[in-house]
Order: C-alpha cells, then structure tokens, then sequence
C-alpha cells in the first residue's frame, strides 16, 4: 500500500504501536465484564439524551447580500456575497453566486481595488475545492472519529500544562497570515506562553504576501498601468496570487484603441519560460542564476549601482552565447532612462534579494518610487517574526518540541527534503494536524481537524495592496470542520470561540481604534457606528482605504486586551509598538517590519546578502544559494510551483489538474522543461522519463521541450507526486517520483547548480490538448508591431482574405433585434486560462480524466490555443495565446450538416445547442474549422457523487453522454438579461449580460454585445481596423472575433536582432 | 479445368450440361450432399466473430462511442470507414443483377445470385454502423425520420446524413425485393425435388405457389425487369450520397467535387473485389468450375481493372488539385497524406489500390484463379485503406495547428469491424447452405437444350 510506506519512512516506535494496536491509545477499551448490563444503561442513557442534540439553536450570525438586496429571496434568481479567498494568506476579492443558499461560482469584486471584477483560474475553481468529496470531515484523533469538545478539552489540558513551563515545547506551523484578527491570536497565543514559538512556512510564498520584505527590501506594489517601459528580471508579475491587478493594469497600459495608439514595452530578462515572457516585446533567457549579474549591470547603466565598469565580469551565458547582449543592456537603458518615472524594474520572486535591491535602487534612481512603484511595509504578520521551518526542523530533532500545531500547510508533503520532516514529526509528542484534507501530514499527526472552505468561514484577510478584505461564509460548513480561527482559539483562554465572533470582536475593537486602523466609508466620512461599519464591509467585501498606499498600517501583531473576549474597545494602548515589544522577548527573530527602508541602493556586489534577516521565514533566504556548492559541471535546477496545482494544495482539484499548463498545453503531470536544444544533446524527446539528481538526492519526471528555456538550466515543478491527497490527487504509481519536493534543499530553494539528468529508459505519456505549437504558415494570430500599424492600418486585414458575403447560397439571416457577438483582445491576452476555469464553473463542464485528454477529448468550451512565430520550433522565441470560444458563424458550417437539426441558429445569431435533440453524428464537429465543439464520449459527468450535485449552476443543462456540446455564448445569462429587460419594458442594456470568460477575464480581453447596437461597447472596438476574423476565408462570417497582437519593439533593436534576442 | 486454346472464348458453362444435371447439381448443395467439413468450420468461425460483434455493441451501448478511439478533431473513425467499405461492397451486386441484365451479359447468370445475396449481407453490415456510431441507435431511430409531429419538427433536409437514410434504405429494400423475386422459382424447384415435409412445406411457403405456368413466367420476367431498371439508378446514386458525407463538409480532402464518380468506381471495384473473393473458393469447394467458368473470372477481373483506374485516376487528381488549387489546405493535406503521420497508409493504398490491380492487365494473370483471389484481397484492403485515409487524414490535421489530432482505433474498434466480417460470413454459409447460390432456372437457359427451343443464344 503506498502510503505505508510513509510511515515506514518515520519508523517511530510510537507508529509501530499505533499500527498493531488494536484501538488507538486515546480510546477507552471497554473490558467490563458485565456487558449486557452496561450496554442497557448506556442504550437508556443514549435514548433519553437522544433529544437533547437538538435543542442548541446556532446563533444568528448575519451575512449581508452584495449589490442586489432582494426585497425577498428570489427561486431561480441568484444572490451574490462579496467575500474573500485567502490564497498563501493574500485575499482573492471575489462575488460569490449563491442558489438558494448553495454557492455555485465566484466573479471578482468589481469595486475592490484588487480585483476590478476579475479573479484568476486558481479562484476560480476554488469552488470545486468546496464541494470536493475526498476534505476531511471531521475531527479524528489516532485515525477515530473524535468530538470538537474532547479536542478543547485536551488541547486545553496542555495548555495549562504547558503555561507551567511558560509555553515551552509548543510550536505553531502556519503559512502566511495576512489576517489582522488571526495575527492577533496569535500574538494572544504568544503573549500568554512566552516561550512557545510560531514558525512559518510557505512552500511557493507568495508575492504579495511580503516575502519580499523579509529580504529587508520593503514591500513593492506596482503599477503597471502607469509604467510605458517594464523591465522584468524573471518576474512573472502576470501570473499568480495576487496579480489579477497587476494584469489589468499591464492590460491597461498595453491597450490600443483608435484613439489611442500607443502601448507599453516590455522588456523580459528571465530563466524559465513564462507567460509573462511570452508578451514581451523584447525576451534574454538566461540561467536564473545569471539574473543578478544581469541586473548588476543593468543597474549600472541606469546609474543605480556600482556603475558598469564596476560590474562583476560573470561568466553568464548571455555574455558568451550573445554577441548583441550589450546592445541590449544599453538599449533598454537608454530607453528607461528615457522614460524616468513613467519605467518600472521588476524583480522577480524567485530571484534572491540582492535582485530586489537592485531592482529597487533602479527604480529609486528612474524616479519611478511613488509613481509605477510604492514600497510599504509588509502585509504578512509572520514577517520578521515568525521562525522559519528549518528552525522548527532543528528543534524537533533536538527534542524541543511536545505539541505542534500545523495549520494550512503540508510540510512533511513539502518540506525541503534535507529537512527530513517526516522523521522528525516522530519525536513530537502530539501533532495536531488543521488542514482540508487528510494528507501526508495527516497521516503521520495525532490529532486531525479539518479544516473549513473559506466559503464556509468567517475570516479576514488583506490583499496585495494591503486593502483589509472579508471572509464570509456562503454556506454553513458542509463538514464538521473549524476554521484556522477557531483552531488557534483553542489555546487561548477562551476555548470555544466561534470564528464570526472572533473576526467581528476584532474589527470591532478596530473601529474602536485598536491597532492602528482608520476606518472610514469610501468617500472618508467616519461611520455611524460599529455596526453601521460592519455591516458596510460585509457589503462591500473590503474595508475602503486600508490599502498600504492608503495609510493603512503593517499588518499589527499585539495580544488582544485582557478581560471578557466581549466587543468593547480594547486599550488601544495595548497595541503596534507596545506589541511588537511585548513580542521581542518572546519571538525567536522578532524585529519590526521594516518601514520604508530604502537602506540598500547600492547592493554589494558579489554574493552576501544585504541584511538578512537571521530569523527570516518562509522558504529560507534565496540569498544563500549564491554560495552553494556549485558542483561544477552539471546543469542548473529551477524549481517552480506549478502553474494549476501550485505547490501540491490544489492537487485534488480535478479543474485545475486538467486545465492546460501554460505554454506546453500539458494536463494532469508535471514535466521538467529543458530547452529544445539541450533535448537534442541528450537525445531526448517529449514524454521521455529522465532521472535528476541533485545534491545526492534523486527523483524522476518526463521531460518537454520548451522553446526559449535557457540551454543550461532545467525547470522542475513543485506540486505533483502527492501519496496522500484524495481520489484526483493522489499520484498514479508509476508518477509517485514526480515529486519535485525530492530534490528541493532549504538553502536554494528556487535554483542552484550541479544537476545531473539521465535518460532512465522510459516513456510516459503526457496529456496534451494541444500538440502543434506552429502556425504552419497560417495565420491564427495575426501580428504587426505598434510602429507597422500605425504606418498602415490595413497591415492586419492583408494578412487574410475576407470573401464577399454573396458566396453563400444560403440567404442571410434578418437578426432584427439583438445580434451577440464577441471580440478578442491578443494583443491584451495573457494566455492565464482564467476563462476557461470560469467557464467550466459556468456552463457545469466536466473533468474527463487524463486518459480522456490524452484520447483528444477534453471539454474545454473556450480553450487557450498557445501559438510560437515563425518556422522553427526549437529557435521559436515569440508566443501568442489566442482564446478560442465558440465563433457562432453566421454561415455555420455546423448547422447544415447536422440530420437532426440539434444545432439550429437562433434569431439572435447564437448557433444554439439542443442537446435533447442531439443524436451524437458528430458530424458537425468534423465540419467546424475551428474544431470548439466538444462530445461527451463517454458518461463524463458525475451523477453519482452526492456532493457535486449542489456545485452545478442550476441556468444550464447538465449534459449525459453521447451529446455535442460547445460554447453558447453564456445563452443562461443572455435570457437572464432578457427577462430583466422585458420585465422593465427596456432593451437590454450593454454590459448587461456579461459571458463568464468576459467577467473572469483579468486582461479585459474578451468583449461581448449586442452589435446591433453602434453605441455597444463590441461594436466599437470590431470596428478597428485590426479587427479579423478567424479563418475568415472559409466564408464563415465568424461573430467571435480577433484583435490582431500588437508588439511594441524597440526600434534600436529590433532591425539588429531580428524579433527578439535569445541566449542562443 | 483444362484451358481452353487462344482465341476461343471460353464458354460460361462447361459442355456436356442438361436441365437435369444443373438442376440436380445446384439443388443438391442444399438438400442432399453433405456440406464438406470446411463450411462447418467457416460457419464456426463466423459465428463466433458475429458473438464478438454483438458483444462489443452491447459494450457500445452500455458505455458510450468513448470505447472507439474517435475524437476530436478525428469525430469519424472505424464507425464510418466500416459503413463506406461495406456498402461500397454492396454495389456488385446490384451491378450485376441489374445493370448486367439490361445490358444482356448472360455470364451474370451463374454469379448473379450469390452476388446479390452478399449485397444484402454487406448492405446489412453497413447498415449496423450508422445506427450504432452515434452510440444511442434508439434516438437516431427517433429523430432521423420525418414523420408529422405536434412540435413540427422535422429532419435537416439540408444534411447529406438524411440523404443517406432514405439512399441506404432504399437501396436495402430494393435489393432485398430483387433477390426475392429471382429466388422464386429456384425456391419453387427445392420444393419439388425437397425429400421431406417439412422441408417442402418450408420452401413451399417462400415460394409463394409458384408453378411455373407461363402466365407465372411472363409475370416474372416483367417484374424482374422492371426491379432491374429501378436499382440501377441506385447503383449510382447510394454510393453518390456517401459521397456527399464527406464532400458536402467543408474540410480539406472531403470537399471535392470528383468525390461522387470516384466513390461509385471505388464502390463497383470493392464490389467486385469481393465477389471474387467468395466465388474462388466456392467454386472448388463446391465443384462449381463448370458453372463458375474463367471466362466470369477474367470478365470480374476486367471490370475491376477499369473501376481501379477510374479510382486511380481519382488519386492523381486529389494530388493535382491539392497543388492546382493553389488553396493552402489543399496543398497541405495531399502533403501530410503523403508525409505525415498516416503516410504508410496512404502509400499502402497507393499500391493495393493503384499499382497491384495493373498485373490484370495480363491474361495469364487473369485466368489464374489463385492471383486473381490474391489481387482481389488486396483490393479489399486497399478500398478499406481509401475510406481511412479519407476519414482520418482529412480530420486529424484540418484547419488550425492548435486543434490537430491523432486517431488510433481501439480494440473495440477492431472487434466491431472482424465483428461484422463474421456476421457477414455466418450470413453467407448459412445462404450457400439454405438457397441455390446459382440461380437454377436461369442456368437451364444457359444449356444447349434450351438453345434447341430457340431459346437466346449468348
């Protein structure tokens, strides 16, 4: 059995009890020989008592509806809550739909500062994570059911225990705590047991969350949309938590229109392949270690360093592999320099710190500090003060620990592996495990509690920006589960509390002007009262103006006051520095966040890091793996968390394990990427089986080209190779080795050298949705750049052919009130799949399983179809993405080939799907071009399991085997539209129905109307002149179409490096 | 049998024959001589191939299409291929019975019924897949003919797949009504000579009282005439609207115009292929050379070198407009059949279906029952290979790179297609065990006695 062998891996003593007792050691063996007798008087006791239960009435705790406040409860009209998800501790804003109680799909907030009404693909299919029938259920104690009471009680019993000793010997483990009310329980939790430690750990931390802080540089929030020139060293800003920002705003700057012709520059200097570096205008791929001399250099040239003459001569690849490299450097200079204030400098997050100084000396000396970029302080609660995993894995081996309380993270899943997490966890004395599955850790904690979906919590968290946002519970827990609240609660002195009481008892006492908090409407007026207050950011989702940019203060850490948890105003006195101080004696590396320091603009060439902070959290200071042991000779190993499944947590989520990885189109595995030539050196080819081995420690993947990688480097992906996770998670025996977490060490976690790579003989096959990645000389996508456009318009309507509307013998379709149509935006696209999560969510899509996949059956209805320039796959650097809805053709080939007449067109012009009808010919998906229409092969949707039932969106069908399926322009939300006009006597309005791809979509790229009408937004935007229709020369007349891609290239380089330079 | 000298036409029946002995040695296959061992091993073996079809249509049904290796982009595969090999099969039959017979060739007597009966049986093939490829047969039943409904809801008249409904059908019916009506009077003669009661009721009853008066005969002859000039549009027009499947849709290599004449050629080809395949060994299983004469081998082996050519020239010209065109798609797909991933199916089709049919071009060859029967499997399989490369190689790379695909049968796939061989064989022996394979009646025109009557001389 597979995760036996985990056990056998932390041979413990106490493990060998626990498997050849017959009951666990905290269950009471009943040995009463008088057993009828008992057994009546406890039947009797059980019977009378058996009422009781329901006598506790839950207490009212009241959530308050966003935007539409029904006078009533409406059957079939959908309520929407703004909440939050937390993700790595950062709050996703989202609106969440609710049917009749049940929530069925998350839109962004559209009125909160991060979020703008987008969401990424990760949130989006947080709501699968919801109704996941693999969570954890309840709380068990040695594998037995146990009752929430027994674990007070007991928890409770040690507390006292352990306050003798002053908490010495209890450890706390979380992830990133961005929640001002959590971080104040655990400063409670602190303050009361000065000798008990918080440590913290993230596996992929994010960037938001003030990982960066840590590094001494201060926080950076940006803004893209004021930045005309980007320079990114390996940050891929566009992807990942709390970015849906950042998207919109790149989008924003990057958006030409016909009054506005113009857009940013980007420039990428970066390691792994990213989507972000396939919408640069400019793209240097380089070995991730090469960055921070890049960057030195750079810094130089803007004169933000040590000057150019001063720079460290490397051996980077870029210098020997590029005769244009310092073309490069001093054209994009040039052109930051010429841009002073309005040019921003990224560092990317896996970078080590020394790239952030420079990367915040550069922008410090472009004057851009105020402008695209403002520096706070961090968001994390843990920053500077919590200690880090390997603190905790040192004290564990040295017997220092009794009672450890892990919280929403898995470390002995995804702890660097020389951290031997699993062994150690052995010499604890009681673990209590808190988390949504039962998983590795788990597996080897005392005590399970499981852990509630934020859409069941009552919570608060603070986003990228630092805007303070709300967790409300959309439905009561499905489970016996508690919240990270109530499980922290536990060792206070108030045991029992109740996560809404704990959240509202602290913003009360915030309004109150506990911790540092100005809390005002959105306009700046002070509330009524409390509850006036918080009732408005119930509504709102967020409290208006607690942003960093808006004084809003590092999140504060202090013991909540002494006395009755009632909602009073605490002291305020006992608050910020007071806290801080308090914590000073207590906290192992306690140091104040720091403010604004902008203390390093010169970072120190070489390798030490400036600053670094000793008690550092989180994924062990990158900074170090600059004196790792370079090994000489082998290759570098990037490690990455995956773009679906991120560092293993989402492992389970049968949407995103089968949405397609950005730039391979791969589902369901991970693959370590090289580079096309590389795999031609060692004779590799996609889907063959290499062994890596690294610093003696070996694991296993299948290999993939991917073109642009840096030749000498090899990204691994963090997140697969689960042994525990759930029936959609855990790995297949033959991927069990395709855990990245093997090879990772705590001293480089994000790169290091000596990587060795041997073919191990084997082949495995990969589920791709998309196996060419050329255009074959086609033009899917069409591309000018902005200086061609400009000159000539019609440059994109030349690239195809458009065939006179005459050449059909089909008369035309009248379309007299509305006709639906959609634009796509490449030149905004990022390629990020948030629409087709949104989708899936939507329109109740199926998950069909890799086998499917790897068979061509994927569901998708909108899919990412990912496009390289040009003729050669291997030297390809220039990508494009190109979202590939249903294009409802006015002249569909679908329509006339069908015997049955299931697909029909609709007075609206929506090749409408009546799946009642549908025989299952297939035979208008082999007369489609654009191939968009999906067939449900086999029986894919899920009838059977209970919990998914409540998921599904109850506007759409829920379709069985043997029918064709395929976009419908969202045809739900259009009649939902449609019934909303009618009922007012009005036509629907533009922007009124809104397609789920177009709400999700945190570029703005999708546009959807009615184009009868001029004055729609749709209308307007087609009729640019890069306007285009996908294989327009078919005589389809497409209603979905295409903004052309733009690119914006230096002229200074591109005449010399053709497109884009490359390391090779 | 001996060869005859040069020059000489061969007869097509051997000398020496009289009412009596072809009655007798036709009608003894099914009421007296015992059945050598190899019918009951075909039989066998048949029978168990039709037990696997009907074991992978119940998997079909229980399970969904999702058993095949269909996808998308490749929406067709073996479903499909099978139908258009199957009912391309079909059309020798219907040829020789119909067409043959307007134009006076006697030598269709001895090959004409065990013709049509294979029509019947390839048409009853086909005719499973378009029910079950959908994998809910019961819905296509429902929804695929019109018939007046509250909802007015009626078919797609504008897709070629109800074109194939009433084309197929049709064709069913009509063939199935022209075999009976030949039979009658050879049923008739098994009544008479039949041994025992049962049996003589039995074949009384197919027989419908026939008596063979002259009023019967002249009845007879104009009914069959007239069901002869009914099918022979057919022959035309089903294997044209099998064509319009595919030439209708607007894919690369589907959507040509030279589909329709290419696919009836290819139709008669296959046809022919096959009837050879079953009158070789028949004829020396069942000591038929006197009926079975090279002369109807060489005139089969003639026909199926002018329908190869027709399709070879189809080939050439799919190439040449693939370059012609100057259209890209076109371009691309003649190119990526003949370089891309199914290129040996394509170049194997090539030489089945091209080059091997040239050898007929020598009499020698011709004239030689055991290269005949190997030319004509390789016919059966090249036509088999047209159809695939047909279907897939158009589907699986179309019109945009991000939604190529690959197509692999599985082995349900490959169990439905041996499938519905088996059922086909298990038809076949229990029709050469149950009917006269060679039409009695019609052979005893044939004979030298009836000449004497002033009967037509060939």
């Amino acid at each position: 059995m597979y995760w036996r062998s985990l056990g056998e891996l932390a041979d413990t003593p106490q493990f060998r009890e626990y498997l050849h007792r017959e009951f666990p050691e905290q269950a009471s063996e009943w040995n009463d020989p008088k057993g009828r007798r008992q057994f009546l008087k406890l039947m009797s006791a059980s019977l009378a008592l058996a009422g009781v239960g329901a006598c506790t009435k839950q207490p009212p705790e009241q959530i308050v509806p966003y935007v539409k406040q029904p006078e009533d409860l409406v059957p079939g009209r959908p309520l929407f809550f703004a909440s939050a998800i937390p993700f790595s501790g950062v709050a996703q804003p989202v609106l969440v739909e609710s049917h009749m109680g049940r929530p069925t799909k998350i839109e962004g907030n559209p009125e909160h500062p991060a979020s703008l009404g987008a969401t990424d693909a990760i949130t989006q299919a947080a709501i699968l994570d919801l109704y996941d029938p693999d969570r954890a259920k309840t709380v068990t104690h040695g594998g037995e059911v146990a009752p929430w009471g027994g674990f007070l009680a007991q928890m409770q019993s040690l507390v006292s225990r352990y306050k003798a000793q002053q908490g010495n010997g209890v450890r706390f483990l979380t992830g990133p705590i961005t929640s001002p009310a959590l971080a104040e329980l655990m400063a409670t939790i602190l303050a009361e047991n000065p000798r008990a430690r918080w440590h913290q750990y993230d596996p992929v931390a994010s960037p938001g969350a003030g990982v960066v802080g840590q590094h001494a540089t201060p926080n950076p929030v940006y803004h893209f949309d004021k930045a005309a020139i980007v320079l990114s060293l390996d940050a891929d800003f566009l992807c990942g938590p709390g970015t849906v920002r950042y998207q919109k705003d790149f989008a924003s700057a990057r958006r030409v229109t016909d009054e506005r012709k113009d857009m940013n520059r980007l420039y990428m200097v970066e390691s792994t392949p990213s989507l972000t570096g396939s919408k640069a205008d400019h793209r240097l791929s380089m070995r991730a270690a090469d960055v921070e001399a890049f960057a030195r250099e750079i810094a130089g040239h803007v004169g933000a360093g040590p000057g150019g003459a001063a720079a460290q001569p490397t051996t980077s690849a870029p210098r020997t592999g590029n005769p244009d490299f310092s073309t490069w450097i001093g054209a994009v200079a040039k052109d930051l320099q010429a841009h002073r204030g309005r040019s921003l400098v990224v560092a990317g997050h896996y970078q080590p710190a020394a790239v952030h100084a420079l990367a915040q000396a550069m922008n410090q000396a472009l004057g851009n500090v105020g402008t695209t970029v403002a520096y706070g302080a961090s968001i994390d609660a843990s920053s500077g003060r919590a200690g880090t995993l390997n603190d905790l894995a040192s004290a564990m081996d040295a017997g220092q620990v009794e009672l450890l309380v892990i919280s929403g993270v898995n470390p002995v899943y995804s702890a660097p592996v020389d951290l031997k997490f699993a062994e150690r966890l052995a010499k604890v004395a009681t673990v209590v495990y808190h988390g949504m599955y039962v998983d590795e850790t788990a597996y080897l904690s005392h005590w399970n509690i499981a852990d509630t979906h934020p859409l069941e919590t009552w919570g608060d968290a603070r986003a990228h920006d630092g805007t303070v946002s709300i967790v409300q519970p959309l439905i009561a827990p499905l489970y016996e589960g508690r919240s990270v609240y109530e499980l922290l609660g536990a060792f206070t002195s108030h045991p029992d509390r109740r996560g809404h009481d704990i959240v509202k008892d602290y913003w009360t006492r915030a309004f109150a002007g506990g911790g540092g908090w100005t809390l005002r409407t959105a306009s700046g007026q002070p509330f009524k009262d409390a509850d006036t207050f918080w009732r408005r950011a119930l509504h709102d989702g967020f409290m208006a103006g607690t942003s960093l940019a808006d004084g809003g203060p590092a999140t504060p850490f202090a013991p909540a006051p002494k006395g009755p948890a009632a909602a009073v105003a605490g002291p305020a006195a006992a608050t910020g520095v007071a806290g801080a101080a308090t914590m000073a004696s207590a906290g192992p590396a306690v140091q104040p966040a720091p403010e604004n320091t902008l203390a390093v603009p010169n970072a120190p060439a070489g390798t030490s890091t400036p600053a670094p902070q000793a008690g550092a959290s989180t994924a062990p200071a990158p900074a170090a793996q600059a004196t790792s042991p370079g090994a000489g000779g082998g290759l570098e190993i990037i490690f990455r968390p995956d773009p679906t499944v991120w560092d293993g947590r989402f492992a389970n989520n049968g949407w995103l394990q089968e949405l397609p990885k950005p730039l391979t189109k791969v589902t369901w595995d991970p693959t370590a990427w090289i580079s096309p030539q590389l795999a031609k050196e060692r004779g590799l080819s996609d889907g063959d089986l290499v062994d890596l081995k690294y610093r003696g420690h070996t694991m296993q993947l299948p290999v993939f080209r991917v073109p642009g990688h840096p030749v000498q480097s090899v990204t691994v992906f963090l997140g697969y190779g689960r042994r525990m996770s759930g029936r959609v998670g855990t790995a297949a025996k033959d991927a069990e080795a395709f855990n990245a977490y093997l090879l990772r060490t705590s001293d480089a976690p994000w790169f290091g050298d000596g990587l060795e790579i041997s073919k191990s003989g084997g082949r495995y096959l990969l589920a791709t949705t998309q196996e060419h990645h050329m255009m074959e000389g086609r033009r899917p996508v069409r591309v000018a750049t902005l200086e061609e456009y400009k000159a000539d318009s019609r440059i994109i309507d030349e690239q195809g052919e458009r065939p006179p509307k005459t050449l059909t013998l089909y008369p035309e379709h009248p379309y007299d009130g509305n006709k639906w149509g959609m634009a796509i935006d490449l030149t905004t696209c990022t390629g990020c799949s948030a629409c087709t999560i949104a989708c899936v969510a939507e329109n109740n899509i199926p998950v069909v399983g890799k086998d499917q996949v790897a068979a061509g059956r994927e569901m998708h209805w909108i899919r990412v179809d990912h496009y390289f320039a040009g003729n050669d796959f291997d030297t390809a650097v220039e990508a494009y993405h190109q979202p590939v809805p249903c294009m409802q053709c006015e002249n569909a080939p679908c329509e006339l080939v069908c015997p049955v007449a299931a697909t029909a067109h609709s007075s609206e012009g929506l090749n409408d799907m009546v799946y009642n009808r549908c025989v299952g010919t297939r035979y208008c998906s082999n007369n489609c071009p654009y191939k968009v229409r999906r067939f449900n092969f086999l029986l894919y949707q899920d009838w059977t399991t209970t919990s998914l039932e409540p998921m599904r969106n109850p506007d759409v069908t829920v379709r069985s085997r043997g029918v064709m399926e395929k976009c419908t322009y969202c045809v739900q939300r259009i009649n939902q539209g449609r019934i909303d006009a009618k009922r007012d006597d009005r036509a629907i309005r533009d922007g009124e129905v809104v397609t789920a791809c177009q709400a999700v979509c945190p570029s703005d790229a999708i546009v959807f109307g009615n184009l009868n009408d001029p004055e729609s937004q749709v209308a307007k935007i087609k009729k640019q002149e890069r306007n285009y229709g996908l294989l327009e020369e078919l005589n389809t007349r497409p209603r979905t179409t295409y903004l052309a891609a733009l690119r914006n290239p230096n002229p200074e380089l591109e005449p010399a490096a053709g497109h884009s330079t490359t390391e090779h | 049998m001996d060869p005859k000298p040069a020059y000489a036409p061969v007869p097509i029946i051997a000398p020496g024959h009289t009412f009596g002995s072809v009655t007798e040695q036709v009608a003894a296959i099914v009421l007296t001589r015992r059945h050598p061992y190899s019918w009951f091993f075909g039989l066998a073996v048949g029978f168990m191939l039709a037990m696997v079809l009907l074991m992978s249509i119940t998997w079909l049904l229980l399970k969904g299409t999702g058993i095949w290796g269909v996808n998308i982009p490749v929406g067709w595969g073996f479903a499909i291929i099978n139908f258009v090999w199957w009912i391309g099969i079909g059309h020798a039959g219907t040829l020789i019975s119909a067409i043959l017979l307007l134009f006076k060739q006697d030598w269709r007597t001895s090959i004409n019924r065990f013709a049509e009966a294979m029509t019947l049986f390839a048409v009853a093939c086909a005719g499973i897949f378009p029910l079950i490829h959908t994998g809910r047969p019961w819905l296509a039943a429902y929804w695929l003919f019109p018939y007046p409904n509250t909802m007015n809801i009626w078919p797609q008249f504008r897709s070629p797949l109800i074109w194939d409904v009433f084309a197929v059908s049709t064709y069913l019916t009509v063939s199935l009504m022209f075999w009976y009506v030949g039979l009658v009077p050879d049923l008739a003669t098994l009544r008479d000579r039949a041994k025992t009661l049962r049996v003589k009721r039995l074949y009384g009853m197919l027989a419908l009282g026939w008596r063979g008066s002259a009023r019967h005969w002249e009845r007879y002859e104009s009914a069959y005439l007239l069901l002869a000039g009914l099918s022979t549009p057919l022959v035309l027009s089903v294997h044209t609207v099998v064509s319009f499947d595919f030439s209708v849709g607007i894919i690369p290599g589907w959507h040509a115009t030279i589909f329709p004449p290419y696919f009836v050629a290819g139709a008669v080809y296959a046809g022919f292929a096959m009837v050879l395949t079953l009158a070789i060994p028949l004829r020396v299983l069942y000591g038929l050379e006197d009926f079975l004469t090279l002369r109807h081998l060489e005139n089969m082996a003639k026909v199926m070198l002018v329908t190869g050519l027709i399709v070879f020239y189809g080939y050439v010209m799919e190439a040449f407009y693939g370059w012609y065109s100057a259209n890209q798609y076109e371009s691309f797909m003649i190119l990526n059949r003949m370089t891309g991933p199914y290129a040996p199916f394509y170049w194997t089709l090539i030489l089945c279906n091209g080059l091997t049919p040239q050898l007929l071009w020598i009499k020698r060859i011709r004239t030689t029952p055991a290269t005949l029967f190997l030319i004509a499997m390789v016919v059966n399989v090249g036509m088999w290979l047209e159809r695939f490369v047909i279907v897939v190689t158009s589907l699986h790379r179309d019109f945009l790179p991000s939604s190529w695909g690959m197509y692999w049968p599985t082995r349900w796939d490959i169990m439905t297609f041996v499938g519905t061989i088996g059922l086909f064989i298990t038809l076949f022996f229990l029709f050469i065990r149950v009917l006269p394979m060679i039409s009695i009646f019609e052979m005893r025109t044939l004979v030298p006695e009836a000449k004497v009557r002033g009967g037509k001389a060939h």
